[in-house]
């Protein structure tokens, strides 16, 4: 299942583990990459709280966690080379794994239409 | 209400938008933040070949004496600078500061002589003001024309002279601050020898109507591409110039900003034209006894970059703060974060190490001399 939040992270969800990262859309208008930090295996996050950053050259932007849950794995090659995230964001571009705490939660984030349309 | 509708645009914006340009608001202007290319692209592009920038925003004075001998002009400015005008040549530019009573700064500039008038750049943000303060002081002795028909352009890096003397063949015998008059397709410019990207590289002051004209002329040349203000902000930090509002302001003096090179000898104590502008008294004292604090670079260990207003710390732990960033990000040609900042003089010798605060964790840096990446101007 894959889902999508306003503030322009995707999620793929398979059981109640969800793979996060930025969309393309969001790649695109933050421009070349040069730093991003990511969360700590194992640390909880609440919907909407700082879970990562990323910086361009030009300004440092924060990611949120876009559901209730711990961080159960995170995308060092992302930390080593930021240019993945602009090179692929919605593949090899991905932030980390988030164990839900209520995977039904899930189910009120956007589809891909719905957020194909916010972004026009 | 229209926000965007506020802002002014320069005479090349039709051409920035065709060029795919993401326009932010700056100082008032639609200005293009950078190209489809993006920063990091456009930054290696203007280091490795030519960069054209819109920097239209910027204000252009003519600064004419009305008793008609340009000496007086000069030494109107001087009552507002502490540079020497009077013995800057005809057809040379030089770096200037208007200051304030107090020792602080009002903006930066340049300031060429042009022969029968002084031709002044000042930034974008503080040009009503300067006009402002230029009336105040020297509108007496000097009719003051703000230019508001003409667009001004940049053309930096190691291609620019050789792309711009394909449109004017006399371009190779300027020399660096060097200010001239010149015809490109019929329209009348003036193209100094001058930057902000640490680059070679010219600026030229074109007719708002034949603007367009002349950039799409440069911008036909395979080693220009369009650079936007992101590229101009890391060109003009590696290259260790300061930003006026960030770097400099009315609360910083020209030798807490390291730049005591500005202020020649005539100007300084025992100079035969020593004093004599606004703020005298302390950056004279300044000059002789040095200040309390002072503008440094700062090379950042790790990869997380040092935005301004990072407070900087004597020790890891953030018990002792010593100081503030005023500029920083990443350095694309240097490929590792770099960041300016004021600290106590006996903290600003190259090599100190200290500490930054970052999204609450206090992140090593190591004060650096300036500039990042050295200079290639043609002396």
């Amino acid at each position: 299942m894959l889902k999508f939040t306003a503030e322009h992270e995707w999620l793929k969800i398979d059981g109640d583990v969800a793979t996060v990262g930025i969309t393309t859309h969001a790649a695109e208008q933050l421009g070349d990459l040069v730093f991003v930090e990511l969360p700590e295996v194992g640390s909880t996050h609440s919907k909407g709280g700082d879970a990562a950053t990323v910086e361009s050259v030009k300004a440092a932007s924060d990611v949120y966690c876009p559901l209730d849950g711990e961080i159960v794995e995170v995308n060092q090659a992302i930390v080593d080379d930021p240019s993945l995230v602009n090179s692929d964001p919605q593949g090899a571009g991905w932030f980390f794994k988030l164990k839900l705490n209520n995977k039904a939660d899930a189910e009120a984030l956007l589809d891909e239409a719905a957020y194909k349309e916010l972004v026009g | 209400m229209d926000v965007v509708s506020d802002l002014k645009r320069t005479p090349l914006h039709d051409l920035n938008v065709s060029l795919g340009a993401r326009m932010v608001p700056f100082a008032g202007y639609e200005m293009p933040v950078q190209f489809p290319a993006g920063v990091l692209k456009e930054h290696l592009h203007t280091r490795a070949a030519a960069g054209l920038f819109d920097v239209s925003h910027m204000g252009q004075v003519i600064v004419r004496a009305r008793s008609g001998d340009n000496a007086d002009a000069a030494r109107a400015l001087e009552s507002l600078v502490p540079v020497d005008v009077v013995g800057l040549g005809e057809g040379r530019q030089r770096y200037a500061l208007f200051t304030a009573g107090d020792g602080g700064i009002l903006d930066d500039l340049m300031i060429a002589n042009r022969g029968d008038h002084f031709f002044v750049v000042v930034n974008a943000a503080c040009k009503d003001a300067d006009f402002a303060h230029l009336e105040k002081h020297i509108g007496d002795s000097c009719e003051l024309t703000m230019l508001t028909d003409r667009a001004l352009i940049a053309l930096q890096g190691p291609r620019a002279e050789t792309v711009l003397a394909e449109l004017w063949a006399d371009i190779a015998g300027m020399r660096f601050m060097d200010v001239r008059a010149c015809d490109l397709h019929d329209a009348d410019c003036i193209v100094t020898r001058s930057g902000y990207t640490g680059e070679d590289g010219f600026e030229i002051s074109i007719p708002a109507d034949r603007a367009e004209r002349v950039c799409r002329h440069l911008l036909d040349h395979p080693d220009v591409m369009p650079i936007g203000l992101g590229a101009r902000d890391s060109l003009r930090l590696e290259a260790g110039l300061c930003l006026y509002g960030n770097d400099i302001d009315t609360t910083t003096t020209p030798v807490e900003a390291a730049l005591e090179w500005a202020m020649q000898k005539v100007r300084r104590t025992g100079g035969d034209r020593a004093g004599g502008f606004p703020g005298a008294e302390t950056i004279l004292a300044q000059l002789t006894s040095g200040a309390a604090r002072r503008r440094v670079g700062l090379k950042v260990e790790g990869k997380a970059p040092v935005r301004p207003p990072a407070k900087l710390y004597a020790d890891a732990e953030g018990k002792t703060e010593v100081g503030h960033v005023t500029s920083g990000g990443f350095g694309p040609s240097i490929e590792a974060p770099i960041a300016m900042g004021y600290v106590p003089v006996a903290l600003a010798a190259p090599g100190t190490p200290l500490f930054a605060e970052v999204r609450g964790k206090y992140l090593p840096v190591t004060v650096a001399a300036l500039p990042f990446v050295a200079n290639s101007f043609k002396r």
